[in-house]
């Protein structure tokens, strides 16, 4: 039987890539009979939900804008870039 | 000139919220979305494919994605020899022949009320603002911006041994952080 250190890393490799057949039912096996580790594979599918819905809240929050100042950096810099093409 | 001027006004904020979601950093996430317009204006034969705003993001992905690369590497330089080892480490978490948690996992929840889950969120932002800096940038490409572990490795120059090894301590140190900062 699995220890729980190896079916902790199985459980996050699992958000990685395919186990195999083996390691997936060993894994199964392991999670029948444990349930800290069952606690431990919720914990990091939370994680991984938690870490993108914070990414879209940001992504989609209209207050957070490119100052005044940085937009005028950012034009002058590409004027700038227009003007060393032409120049090419 | 109009048409790429209207990529800063038009797309400029939301290219800016959508760095500032992966780097954290306001002053680099600014930086970026410069590169990336400056970028786009030596790139535009590939434009017209997909919208702009799609072919835009699409550059900045791999300006973020660079980014990384030299922080990772700046860090790899800070600690040499200090080789990316395969076996995690990890072991204090375990108990004994480390067959066995030390502490049983607690359950928890992301919570549904705004209020509460702001607090949340900070205190995962906390978490991951303290995760080693290698560590840190991985988990960002994983688990923020999405990309495959494949994409992962060939960017960063590391196997996929040690991404699994470094995303694992990643993800156990920041369970364990949650469980100290957002249940107590």
């Amino acid at each position: 039987m699995l220890s729980c250190k190896e079916a902790s890393r199985l459980i996050s490799q699992s958000l990685d890539r395919q186990l195999t057949v083996r390691e997936r039912l060993s894994l199964r096996f392991h999670l029948l009979l444990c349930d800290m580790c069952v606690t431990f594979r919720r914990q990091l599918g939370l994680i991984r939900v938690a870490v993108r819905r914070y990414k879209t809240q940001i992504e989609n929050n209209e207050n957070i804008v490119l100052s005044e100042p940085v937009k005028v950096r950012i034009d002058a810099a590409m004027l700038e870039h227009a003007k060393a093409s032409d120049g090419d | 000139m109009n048409e790429q001027h209207a990529w800063l006004t038009e797309h400029g904020d939301y290219l800016y919220r959508f760095a500032l979601a992966r780097l954290r950093d306001p002053h680099q996430a600014e930086d970026v979305v410069q590169e990336t317009l400056l970028a786009a204006m030596q790139n535009q034969s590939f434009e017209g494919k997909s919208a702009p705003r799609t072919w835009l993001t699409g550059i900045l992905k791999h300006k973020i994605i660079d980014l990384m690369r030299k922080q990772v590497r700046e860090q790899a330089m800070e600690d040499i020899g200090e080789d990316l080892p395969d076996e995690p480490g990890m072991d204090e978490f375990f108990v004994g022949d480390k067959r066995h948690w030390d502490e049983a996992p607690q359950r928890w929840d992301v919570p549904e009320n705004d209020l509460e889950q702001k607090q949340f969120f900070m205190t995962l932002q906390d978490c991951m603002d303290r995760l080693p800096k290698k560590l840190a940038s991985l988990f960002m490409l994983r688990e923020v911006q999405e990309e495959d572990n494949e994409e992962i490795c060939k960017a960063l120059g590391i196997t996929a041994t040690n991404a699994w090894v470094m995303l694992y301590r990643a993800r156990m140190s920041l369970r364990k952080c949650m469980e100290l900062n957002w249940l107590s």
